[in-house]
């Protein structure tokens, strides 16, 4: 069944199995097809009951549909995760030094690491809010890291998601399926919990307050609204936390302080977990057609009365063209070399990197640096002529516009499809807090999976589908990692959600 | 509590009630049809549509004033937004726009009804038609239920009170549409389509058999204006929704210390019906009483969205 060229979460390469994942295999060999089927169905009977749906771009709001849920989850072990867990502090704590960095005394420029242009130019260079420094100094709060392997030790990033990512309802969604569909498994394993998520979340939140309210802040969660293909996912998290669930209508801003419409008058609000992009924030200071936004909160905001999450401005740090240079960046603020790797990227606006891409259409990934949602993109070994040399056009007009990268042999996992249990390639997306005081990982994250054969690309919008990612405790330590006393019964049993619409491929 | 949120929760719940409301009237419409002993008729539909404040809106669909299609209009129609579908449509889009609010019941409830109202495109004969109708009914006690279970806190009460705002607004209507029609000037009362006409006014509000228990002299309309208008013991007549409405705007107040406008309006109006009689709002013309209810409802309902700031 597996091509044993590649690396499989689960039944490893070659003749090298997971020994750790033993009982796991006997589980996926035991178990019927027709088993899994019968409880694949009951999964997406629930997404559509509960009405997790998400609206694909450019279709109806009818055309509402729920994202493709995989039964077999892929498994990290607990050493994996520990240095998973430090690659990824090192790679966030350096993303938020860089934003302060060139939000600020630009250290990194003058010593000619990263080439001055490239960010001050860049349009995601938020140069209206370049001279603000944000609340604790943190401008990443939220960061969800997109990993992809190839071999036993062999992570690498490929995307920093800075901005606003989505999809860490699916990791609690997935889970609660999980438990409910194969408990079987939790027994076999020394599963991490990742119900501690919202809990971490709200303190992060928290802890980046304006002084005058650290005592009791009041949060909110902005989102553009209904229509929004993420919204599922802002109303969980929202009742997950216990917070408002706002639109811009509902805030107003009078003399530098965001105030909520409420029934009974406005309120005072301090912290603003956003998920709409800077460019819709603000209409006096960014967009002024937008209407999502709320006139004088960039105001407030330079004024140190509300704190936004993320930052505006963070748009920087995980720009393709920014991206190919994060080694650097990591090595220059942490002392070491980046524990997590980069892909190999070809940087087109350099004319030797546009000419070998340009000769290795074929073998290379095109990407868009401002693309998203796996849109603007070439596949080039799963590419037809035609889709090639459109690319190939485009490069010679825009090279700038353009990275490559080399294909990898993305690692596979077992996934339930028509004729049964076949391999199919999977991505990683963990999320990454970090509050005023210290960085949170819980132990999990979205796992993605092309669910076309051969297919890489794992965004939702483009056939992507999803898959629960357990971490395995040390099994003599597991109940220490349950964060901040939350409890199981704290979260919602609702099943699934809508999916990773920021998510770029 | 968000102002949006209490204006989402109290357009939800009016919305419900609507579409509870239309299914029913089509449902006693579509039995007065096929039971009159002398058929009732297009008379029966146009009245309906007159009920469902709907009349201009199909005549300029073009359409035949016959069963299936007017039926189709007060169901299904997207064009109507007085549908089930239109109001079942909002009603989703409202609650998923304050899903947090309410219950996991409460959703999944609404939920039911828009996949269920989705699955229906063509009532082609009215066991089709009675099918989606049976259906919309069971989910809207199903909501109904589920805001019991909820907490008693004021996402329920904004609910609560669109509901009882609507059902003061469809029950006025429709005893003033049917009252009009079937009660001419000077015309006697009596016979076999009369008979069946007043049972389906009572059908429409689920009062068939609680009129039995309370009036024992028979069908007689004037008693049935009493009930529909003046008896606190029907949930759905202007007296126990007027009740109902001055209860909640009071819890509301008790949580939010926000009294106003709303209040005093409510206030006056369930007054001014607690010292009245049947007899006396015959005397100054039912039609006339009926029509100033409407107008009464319409402005506590602008009175809401002001104190509340819904908009």
């Amino acid at each position: 069944m597996q091509d044993r060229q590649v690396f499989d979460e689960i039944f490893g390469v070659g003749d090298g199995q997971r020994p750790e994942l033993g009982a796991l295999t006997d589980w996926i060999g035991q178990m019927p097809v027709a088993d899994l089927k019968r409880r694949h169905d009951a999964a997406e009977a629930a997404f559509r009951q509960i009405g997790i749906t998400f609206a694909v771009y450019g279709e109806e709001e009818a055309a509402e549909r729920i994202i493709p849920f995989d039964i077999l989850p892929r498994v990290f072990s607990a050493r994996e995760w520990a240095s998973l867990t430090r690659g990824l502090e090192q790679r966030v704590a350096a993303i938020n030094a860089f934003l302060l960095d060139i939000y600020g005394e630009r250290r990194i420029l003058r010593d000619g690491i990263v080439p001055a242009d490239l960010i001050l130019r860049n349009p995601q260079f938020a140069a209206p809010i370049a001279d603000i420094r944000p609340p604790k100094n943190v401008f990443a709060h939220i960061c969800g890291i997109d990993l992809v392997r190839t071999g036993p030790t062999d992570f690498f990033v490929l995307e920093d998601n800075a901005r606003t990512p989505s999809g860490v309802s699916y990791m609690i969604e997935n889970r609660e399926a999980m438990l409910r569909l194969c408990p079987e498994l939790f027994a076999m394993f020394p599963v991490q919990a990742v119900d501690g998520y919202p809990d971490a979340l709200l303190s992060t939140l928290r802890s980046v307050a304006p002084d005058r309210a650290t005592n009791e802040p009041v949060c909110v969660l902005l989102t553009p609204g209904p229509f929004n293909s993420a919204f599922y996912e802002h109303s969980f998290l929202a009742d997950n936390l216990g917070i408002e669930l706002v639109e811009a209508a509902d805030l107003e801003v009078r003399d530098d302080v965001v105030w909520m419409r409420t029934i009974s008058g406005p309120v005072r609000v301090d912290v603003i977990y956003r998920r709409i992009d800077d460019d819709f924030l603000d209409p006096l200071v960014f967009r002024a057609d937008s209407l999502l936004g709320v006139p004088g909160l960039i105001a407030a905001y330079r004024a140190g009365n509300v704190a936004l999450v993320n930052a505006p401005g963070t748009g920087i740090a995980d720009d393709k063209a920014i991206y190919s240079y994060m080694p650097e960046i990591v090595r220059y603020y942490s002392g070491g070399e980046a524990l997590l790797p980069n892909v190999q990227t070809f940087r087109c606006r350099e004319p030797e990197a546009l000419a070998y891409t340009l000769d290795h259409l074929d073998e290379l990934v095109v990407k868009l640096v401002d693309g998203s949602g796996g849109y603007g993109m070439l596949v080039g070994p799963t590419s037809s002529r035609a889709e090639i040399d459109r690319f190939r056009a485009a490069l010679k007009a825009e090279p700038h516009r353009y990275i490559a990268q080399p294909t990898l042999a993305l690692s596979t996992c077992p996934t339930l499809v028509e004729d049964g249990l076949a391999p199919r390639h999977v991505d990683f997306r963990p999320f990454v807090l970090t509050r005023a005081d210290g960085i949170t990982i819980t132990p999990g994250g979205l796992t993605r999976v092309a669910l076309r054969e051969g297919s890489l690309v794992v965004n939702s919008s483009q056939g992507g589908g999803t898959k629960d990612s357990f971490v395995l405790g040390d099994p003599f330590l597991t109940q220490s990692q349950s964060l901040e006393g939350m409890h199981q019964s704290q979260i919602l049993p609702d099943l699934f959600t809508d999916p990773a619409t920021g998510g770029r491929a | 509590m968000l102002s949006r949120t209490a204006a989402s929760l109290y357009w939800l719940g009016r919305y419900i009630e609507r579409a509870e409301f239309t299914a029913q009237l089509v449902e006693a419409t579509l039995r007065l049809d096929q039971l009159a002993a002398r058929p009732a008729g297009s008379e029966a539909w146009s009245s309906a549509l007159a009920v469902a404040t709907a009349t201009a809106s199909f005549e300029a669909t073009g359409a035949p004033l016959q069963p299936a299609d007017v039926a189709q209009y007060l169901l299904l129609a997207a064009a109507n937004p007085g549908s089930i579908r239109s109001c079942i449509d909002a009603a989703r889009h409202n609650a998923r726009a304050v899903r947090t609010a309410l219950s996991r019941e409460a959703w999944l409830s609404i939920n039911r009804a828009w996949i269920s109202v989705r699955g229906h495109q063509h009532l082609r004969d009215s066991e089709r038609i009675l099918n989606l109708i049976e259906e919309v009914k069971a989910d809207a006690r199903g909501f109904e239920g589920a805001l019991n279970r909820m907490l008693h806190n004021e996402a329920r009460a904004f609910i609560a009170l669109g509901t009882a705002v609507e059902r003061a607004n469809g029950t006025a209507r429709l005893l003033d549409v049917k009252y009009h029609l079937l009660l001419p000037q000077g015309e006697a009362v009596g016979g076999a389509v009369d008979r069946d006409q007043w049972t389906g006014i009572l059908r429409t509000v689920s009062a068939v058999t609680a009129y039995r228990w309370l009036y024992r002299q028979g069908l007689r309309p004037w008693l049935v204006a009493d009930f529909l208008i003046l008896r606190d013991e029907l949930p759905r007549s202007l007296m126990a929704s007027m009740e109902r409405i001055v209860t909640l705007l009071n819890r509301i107040g008790q949580r939010t210390g926000m009294q106003g406008e709303a209040d005093r309006l409510a206030r006056r109006q369930r007054g001014a019906m607690r010292g009245t009689s049947i007899d006396s709002l015959f005397q100054g013309g039912l039609h006339e009483y009926l029509g100033r209810f409407i107008g009464d409802i319409a402005d506590l309902d602008r009175a809401i969205s002001q104190q509340f700031r819904f908009t």
